[in-house]
């Protein structure tokens, strides 16, 4: 599929970056431009480029300044590297082939494994149930990665149970599911947070011994699929009992 | 051939210039605080510039090694001395087998580089030696170091005929390079958000000191000052930062990112420390003041080439001197 020209600001992040800006927006076509931009400059990057991070609505590329004034010659190094970003941005970029996964995760939403879960559902005047059903009814689009290794920023989460981040961090173990916003995610380490945690995945979404060592990556679809605590158990035990993906190729549709 | 901490010192860890290609994964890149002192040393042994180090803080590990090996401080300096007695940093040091290497004050800086000759033998973790606390990878067993790490070296050149029944040895040249430490004027270029900052904010921010508070480590370090004021309502979405990225916070003060921040967050980004100052930054640490000086990218550009000529030529003048130095000394 073919993907509209989005208006953007490029901008330098230090003179080791720059990023293209395409609004300060979470929607699902300005992100899709923005992975399929990294796409193309990961199949083609520009001379210099060191690494490309992809965000809701930004895609910054690192270069390595030595390298890029080489070619820049006595050019400034960031100009020659906006002008080389500016021609590619001109035309639309076409790409059939994306290969859309779906994962399925696991999450167990027992009251042990979801601390802030009843606090919700009274300030929304809700079940329990019907706020795991708002959670599980619909996929999630991966927009980015941030803040942990493999911590992925999800959306968008149903109105009826957005809430606002905790004032106030508090210590989160891993495997907790949270919101936050328009927002969902999965904290992969005990860490420090401010999201609202309601439900758990058994499943651990970092390996330091895997090629692959994060499980979600930009893009992805995810589905959360509830579990009862003996399951819970059973598949912290042995994870592979659960059949997590899904591939499709060109599926950009819901 | 290895090197045993025998007493562990408050934050040391292996580093080397850091992990990059996985900041799309949240996987942050860690590394050297102080990138321009880690090639030094490395280019004082003769490694390759980028080649893993220690980097050690105050108070620092007491180190032992197993053989003769060849070493070189660079950064802070922390009194360092063989046996007890004082070396200095910037030189090429031989040390015998059951040499003991430590540290004893604080005079200038706050982290230094240990290279050695060969590099030390850890397992690389995605293309990169550096340690990363939070993943528990990388490094050495992914964490500080402890009392009884026992660290391997790549070397297997046999150094004994060089030091034979000898104390220690520093040998009798160094590098000339621009002061590393107490300088506190930082270079930076303006921030995607910078025009946004009232004209009274952009005034303090240029011309007074920042402290540096207690609340400065690996990850940045938060500085004080009067709060600056910016005109924006709309919130900034999550973005990938940059080492020497400042951000602004809510409560108006500012967040210097260091080496070991985040891949993205979602405050104003006023300003960015230039490349070739960050190893100026690195070397302050709380109670430090600082004062940011706003330049251009052609300027930080031309500064970062400038370095990287610096560290090149005496790469190669280093490696001349140790091969010259082996030649004569090898029988």
């Amino acid at each position: 599929m073919s993907y509209p020209l989005i208006p953007y600001r490029l901008y330098a992040l230090g003179d080791s970056a720059i990023t293209i800006d395409f609004g300060n927006r979470i929607d699902e076509i300005i992100n899709q431009s923005v992975l399929a931009r990294y796409q193309q400059l990961k199949k083609n990057p520009i001379p210099g480029t060191t690494e490309l991070v992809p965000a809701y609505s930004t895609l910054t590329i690192y270069y390595n300044l030595w390298t890029v004034k080489k070619n820049s010659k006595q050019v400034c190094g960031y100009n020659w590297f906006k002008a080389q970003l500016e021609e590619l941005l001109q035309h639309p970029f076409q790409e059939d082939n994306f290969v859309c996964r779906t994962l399925n995760i696991p999450v167990c939403y027992d009251e042990v494994c979801a601390p802030d879960l009843r606090a919700i559902a009274t300030q929304k005047k809700i079940s329990a149930e019907q706020i795991i059903q708002y959670h599980t009814s619909r996929p999630y689009k991966v927009y980015m990665l941030g803040f942990l290794p493999g911590f992925a920023y999800m959306g968008e989460l149903d109105e009826r149970i957005s809430m606002p981040r905790k004032a106030q961090p508090v210590n989160i173990e891993a495997g907790s599911v949270g919101i936050a916003g328009k927002q969902t995610g999965i904290y992969p380490f005990d860490s420090p947070g401010g999201w609202q945690i309601i439900g758990k995945t058994p499943l651990q979404l970092f390996d330091k011994n895997s090629v692959s060592p994060v499980l979600f990556q930009a893009g992805d679809k995810v589905r959360f699929c509830p579990i009862k605590p003996d399951e819970y158990k059973q598949l912290q035990q042995n994870p592979s009992l659960f059949d997590i993906e899904k591939k499709e190729i060109g599926g950009d549709e819901q | 051939m290895s090197i045993t901490v025998i007493k562990a010192g408050i934050a040391d860890s292996i580093q080397d210039s850091g992990r990059f290609g996985f900041q799309h994964l949240g996987i942050n890149p860690t590394g050297v605080m102080d990138r321009f002192s880690m090639q030094l040393a490395n280019a004082l042994v003769g490694n390759e510039v980028n080649e893993a180090v220690l980097e050690v803080h105050f108070p620092a590990s007491v180190f032992l090694f197993s053989e003769p090996t060849i070493l070189a401080i660079a950064g802070a300096e922390f009194s360092a001395s063989i046996n007890g007695e004082a070396v200095p940093n910037h030189h090429c040091i031989i040390v015998n087998k059951n040499d003991a290497l430590q540290f004893h004050q604080p005079i200038a800086g706050t982290r230094a580089y240990l290279a050695v000759k060969g590099g030390f033998h850890v397992t690389k973790w995605l293309d990169s030696y550096s340690t990363n606390i939070k993943a528990g990878v990388g490094g050495y067993q992914g964490r500080t170091l402890k009392k009884g790490d026992e660290i391997m070296m790549n070397n297997t050149t046999d150094f004994s005929l060089l030091i034979k029944n000898k104390k220690f040895l520093v040998l009798p040249w160094t590098v000339d390079v621009p002061a590393l430490t107490d300088k506190n004027e930082i270079f930076v270029i303006r921030g995607s958000e910078w025009d946004e900052l009232t004209n009274e904010s952009k005034a303090v921010f240029t011309e007074t000191p920042f402290l540096i508070t207690p609340q400065a480590d690996r990850m940045g370090y938060r500085l004080e000052n009067q709060p600056l004021y910016i005109n924006r309502t709309e919130e900034l979405l999550s973005s990938a930062v940059n080492y020497g990225t400042i951000q602004l916070l809510p409560d108006g003060k500012l967040i210097v990112l260091m080496a070991g921040h985040q891949t993205s967050g979602g405050y104003p980004r006023v300003a960015n420390v230039i490349s070739a100052h960050l190893h100026l930054l690195a070397q302050l640490r709380s109670g430090n003041e600082l004062y940011f000086r706003l330049t251009d990218i052609e300027t930080a550009e031309a500064l970062f080439i400038k370095q990287q000529q610096l560290l090149l030529q005496l790469q190669n003048a280093c490696t001349f001197r140790l091969h010259e130095y082996f030649e004569e000394h090898r029988h």
